[in-house]
């Protein structure tokens, strides 16, 4: 994935720290902190710079890369009334919500962590402007601009209006493209000082690499901006551009994502210090098909066809695959990371479990080495594969598949597995039609 | 010509050296039996060579290097054709480059992972040049019978097993490189094989997408149906659905997107590809097989039957006359890689060299089967003398023999300036050559006359001593055989005067060598010859010889291993090895000084030179 999704806190901290490169004249207070307790924000009140802590009123919500905060009343802004907030009652409502699990309207559910606590900004809500930009297509960027922001910009995007700013436009023609279609709705005597922060935040979002970053609303008074609320997503893969810019940056993982499993994180630790690619994720553990498949692309038919095949996801254990030339070790330990998970138990309407080899032709991996590390891992779970009643069902070709075939193969018999092994000459994803077959065929 | 992405004539600049891609590219050549090779030259910034030898069939060709892609182009003009196999971080910057040169018509890049706003202006700069873009993340495109790019149809044995080797009668467009090796087989099993294939890249933002290629392969008239493997994400699929309803393409088209699974999972699990994410119901796999379907493109009800479809496809233009047979090319044989039998167990050859003391092939270079890191810091408990035992002899000698090998080369490390091999050492130095010049110009000084007497009086001390010869016979047979004893005599040391060297070495064998029989005979000898003259005492050389006998002898050598250590040289060895000390000091030294060239007074030679006599 290359667009990834930055904290609040974070994508402030850009603006603050490139503020003056692109919107000179301008004055960008941030007073933003991020913290993960009541007791972590106290501490940080007492930090030179944030005096604002105790002196303001403050606004306090979780910064957890998920929207709409205000309508699933995660924002807090007042005790009794707007902006009567202090230090010790963003405390003591952090800690609170940081207590127990929250489920969004989404759905989405999960633990609050992370919250952002920055001084209530009064203003009334003519002042909101919403201001966004992202990539469309090949061809283009489009900026959003409105002057009816806030809570309710999703009702009145009608009133948005899009610019399509080709990626190639010299900055006078940006300028030009932006200060012509700047709002009408716009107050006359706020259209010269919008027009150039518009201006400007589109360069910033171009030149440090966005992929999406979304203000709203954004408050302007005098030289003051208030920048209320922020979205960002920045194209990682422009890292190693953007190492000065971005400095250290956080990929958080989004909120309501299961945890990783411990199986999972095993395989993402390995496939990070790897020069090949291993991925695992976790499926449904009690289900009773189980792929290891070489290559991404064949990952993904080998599932689809399953799920096609099978009548629905119920039976996938897994997804995943390995690829890139992976050493027999590798292959060794990805295989017995999915073989522990599959030998656990047994499946409660005490069916066969079906492990399925699969992979396209490869370009350069050489199959009998990779199968080399897969025969290993047989040799060490062939008992509890034989408990559980796991039938094997493998196609694979490219360099020396031959070989590998014929090891694998002879490795499952010696050891009492049920094995079927097919090469180049047998469709990709016929062994799972094979596998399903021989269920109806008697065997269990 | 426009109408195909590659001919029989098409030559590529291949940027990076990649040596296997290159190689497969020429096994392809020969296999098609082309003209001229498909790679025209190589670009690599960083190397020293002017080329690169490949194998064509059993023959090799020179591919020639350059270090800028202008000086490629310019040296090739008739190669029209970039393979970018430059890096993430400088695949924009190389295509940038080539695009401002106007002469290539198409650029593949493999990367993954280029910024996508780099890969978007990257790709519309190309757009209005009229460039196709092959990539970013992609493993190439192939004309059957023409042209192949880098690793794309794999091995050569697949390459032929799955028709690739001369032109079918479909157009294949895929995203997934694997896939399109996986496509490529389908397609020759079920039908007969692809006139042109082009997968087009996993990331977001590919230059050239499946239209651009389809639109093509509709005017060649050697493609007669295409096949389309799309992928979930992206709005790619519907561009082709445009056309079609168009009428912009009317021959058959085979379709599927793949990632089907995807609707079963709300989000959270990355299916493949970068570019492989559904952002709206529409660009679901589900959503984009349907409406396909709907547009008339012939779409399986799983990928599971895509190769019914295209054998159903197949055969119905063929009933129709629209396709014909075609006759099978011979294929030439290809070599197979001497590495590659090798590991498989299929050729031998005879080893040139041997090699028993060392290994360097494992993970860690070994000294005698031990790993470097288990001997080199101190609390391995391995000394420089565990070393040389190992190197040497590859043996671990017990302490009090590696002590002594350490005394040793602590005991000849240097002698002062004034011996030859150091003199000349300091002179070459002087000159201005390098260390390693001067040192072996002091370490070939070293020889009979000068740090040889260890060997000689191993050899000759040894002889009287295996001969049962008594001192007095050994004085004889020596005067007889007219040679000074070797170890015997110094310039100044005396009896009364010992030399302090001498003196240390028989201390310590007295105290840690089991025995000394061949040190006690040679003393016994040095008793004969003091008597005769004060200063014929044993000398540190001959000491070092002989002890070195002893020590052997109570390791458990025999007599003939011991004679085969004096015969090779090995005595002389130590001297080399710690004199080699010295010298480098004595070398540092004049270099640390800066002395200037050393001229040799005429006052210190005496001239002789007679007019030379003319022989007629």
């Amino acid at each position: 994935m290359a667009q990834k999704p930055i904290r609040e806190y974070d994508g402030k901290k850009l603006f603050k720290e490139n503020w003056d490169k692109y919107f000179k004249g301008l004055n960008y207070p941030f007073e933003s902190v991020l913290v993960r307790s009541g007791e972590e924000l106290k501490e940080k009140a007492k930090e030179k710079g944030n005096e604002w802590l105790n002196e303001k009123a403050l606004v306090a919500k979780p910064d957890m890369l998920f929207g709409k905060r205000g309508k699933n009343n995660l924002v807090l802004f007042k005790v009794n009334k707007p902006g009567d907030v202090t230090l010790e009652d963003a405390a003591k409502w952090i800690d609170e919500k940081r207590s127990g699990k929250v489920k969004l309207l989404s759905g989405q559910e999960g633990e609050l962590t992370h919250f952002i606590v920055e001084p209530f900004t009064p203003h009334t809500e003519d002042e909101e402007y919403y201001i966004a930009a992202t990539t469309l297509d090949e061809n283009y960027d489009v900026l959003y601009m409105s002057a009816h922001g806030g809570m309710e910009v999703e009702e009145n995007w009608d009133k948005v209006t899009e610019i399509k700013i080709p990626i190639d436009a010299s900055d006078e023609e940006i300028e030009k493209l932006i200060k012509e279609n700047i709002p009408s709705d716009i107050p006359q005597d706020k259209k010269e000082v919008y027009a150039n922060f518009a201006i400007n935040f589109y360069k910033f979002f171009r030149d440090l690499n966005f992929a999406y970053l979304e203000i709203n609303p954004v408050v302007i008074v005098d030289k003051n901006v208030y920048l209320l609320d922020l979205v960002a997503r920045l194209d990682d893969t422009a890292g190693f551009l953007m190492k000065d810019k971005w400095g250290e940056i956080e990929f958080p993982t989004p909120f309501g994502m299961p945890e990783k499993s411990p199986e999972e994180k095993a395989i993402a630790e390995a496939d990070s210090k790897s020069g090949a690619s291993l991925k695992l994720t976790i499926l449904n553990p009690k289900g009773r098909i189980w792929t290891l498949v070489a290559g991404g692309g064949a990952s993904v038919v080998y599932a689809d066809t399953i799920a096609d095949l099978a009548g629905g996801v119920e039976d996938l254990a897994n997804y995943g695959e390995y690829s890139g030339g992976p050493t027999t070790d590798e292959t060794r330990f990805y295989t017995e990371t999915v073989l522990d998970l599959m030998t656990r138990e047994k499946d409660p309407k005490g069916r066969d479990k079906i492990l399925i080899i699969g992979g396209a032709i490869a370009n350069f991996t050489d199959v009998a080495k990779t199968f080399t590390g897969i025969i290993q891992a047989f040799n060490e779970y062939a008992d509890k594969m034989k408990d559980v009643g796991v039938r094997i069902y493998v196609r694979r070709g490219g360099p020396n598949y031959e070989k590998g075939l014929k090891d694998i193969k002879q490795a499952a018999e010696k050891l009492g597995l049920p094995i079927k092994v097919f090469g180049p000459e047998t469709h990709i994803t016929d062994i799972v039609r094979m596998a399903l077959e021989d269920d109806k065929k008697g065997a269990k | 010509m426009a109408n195909e992405l590659f001919t029989r004539d098409t030559q590529a600049i291949f940027w990076n050296n990649n040596k296997s891609a290159i190689q497969r590219m020429l096994d392809y050549d020969y296999v098609i039996q082309r003209e001229k090779p498909s790679v025209a030259a190589i670009v690599a910034p960083t190397s020293n060579n002017k080329f690169e030898k490949f194998f064509y069939g059993t023959d090799e060709v020179m591919i020639p290097i350059y270090r800028s892609t202008a000086e490629a182009v310019k040296n090739h003009p008739n190669a029209d054709v970039l393979l970018n196999f430059a890096s993430f971080r400088t695949a924009y910057d190389v295509t940038n480059e080539a695009l401002d040169m106007d002469q290539f018509r198409v650029i593949m890049i493999t990367a993954e992972g280029i910024p996508e706003r780099l890969a978007r202006l990257m790709n519309k700069k190309a757009r209005q040049k009229g460039v196709t873009i092959i990539g970013p993340a992609t493993v190439g495109a192939i004309a059957p019978g023409a042209f192949k790019v880098a690793n794309i149809g794999g091995t050569i044995e697949n390459i032929v097993k799955s028709k690739l080797h001369r032109a079918g009668s479909a157009g294949l467009v895929t995203r997934s490189g694997g896939l399109f090796n996986e496509l490529s087989n389908i397609i020759a099993l079920n039908a007969d094989g692809i006139a042109e294939g082009v997968a087009i890249g996993g990331d977001r933002f590919v230059g050239s997408v499946f239209i651009d290629h389809m639109l093509r392969m509709e005017k060649n008239p050697k493609i007669k149906y295409m096949i389309l493997l799309g992928e979930v994400g992206g709005r790619e699929e519907y561009k082709v659905i445009e056309a079609i309803k168009e009428g912009k393409i009317t021959k058959p088209v085979i379709g599927w997107c793949i990632g089907t699974i995807a609707k079963h999972f709300s989000s959270g699990v990355q299916f493949g590809h970068a570019g492989a994410s559904a952002n709206a119901e529409a660009e679901t796999a589900e959503a984009k097989n349907k409406a396909m379907k709907e547009a008339g493109i012939h779409v399986p009800d799983n990928f599971n039957d895509l190769p019914l479809i295209i054998k159903g496809v197949y055969e119905e233009l063929k009933g129709k006359g629209i396709i014909g047979e075609i006759e099978e090319p011979n294929v030439p044989p290809i070599p197979e890689d001497y590495n590659k039998a090798l590991a498989a167990g299929k050729i031998r050859k005879p080893r040139n060299f041997v090699c028993t003391i060392s290994d360097d092939r494992g993970e860690e270079a070994v000294y005698a089967g031990i790993p470097i890191s288990q001997v080199a810091t101190p609390d391995t408990g391995y000394s420089i003398g565990d070393v040389i035992s190992l190197l040497w002899f590859k043996k671990r000698y017990p302490k009090w023999a590696t002590d002594f090998i350490e005394t040793v080369i602590k005991t000849v490390a240097d002698h002062g300036p004034a011996v030859s091999g150091a003199h000349n050492a300091k002179v070459t130095a002087r000159a201005g050559k390098s260390v390693v010049e001067s040192l072996v110009t002091g370490l070939l000084t070293i020889g009979p006359r000068f740090g040889g007497a260890i060997d000689g009086a191993a050899k000759y001390f040894k002889y009287a001593h295996d001969n049962g010869l008594s001192p007095k016979e050994f004085l004889a047979y020596m005067k007889k055989q007219g040679i000074p004893i070797p170890g015997i005599g110094h310039r100044i040391k005396s009896v009364r005067n010992p030399d302090k060297r001498v003196e240390g070495l028989k201390k310590y064998a007295a105290e840690f060598f089991p025995a000394t029989p061949l040190l006690d005979y040679a003393l016994e000898v040095e008793k004969e010859t003091t008597s005769k003259k004060e200063n014929l005492i044993l000398n540190v050389d001959g000491t070092i010889g002989i002890l070195m006998v002893d020590m052997w002898r109570a390791l458990g050598y025999t007599e003939k291993e011991i004679n085969e250590f004096i015969e090779s040289g090995t005595l002389n060895a130590f001297f080399i090895l710690g004199r080699s000390i010295g010298f480098i000091g004595h070398i540092l030294d004049e270099k640390r000084l800066g002395m200037p060239m050393y001229r040799h007074p005429w006052d210190d030679i005496l001239y002789q030179v007679e007019k030379a006599q003319e022989i007629k």
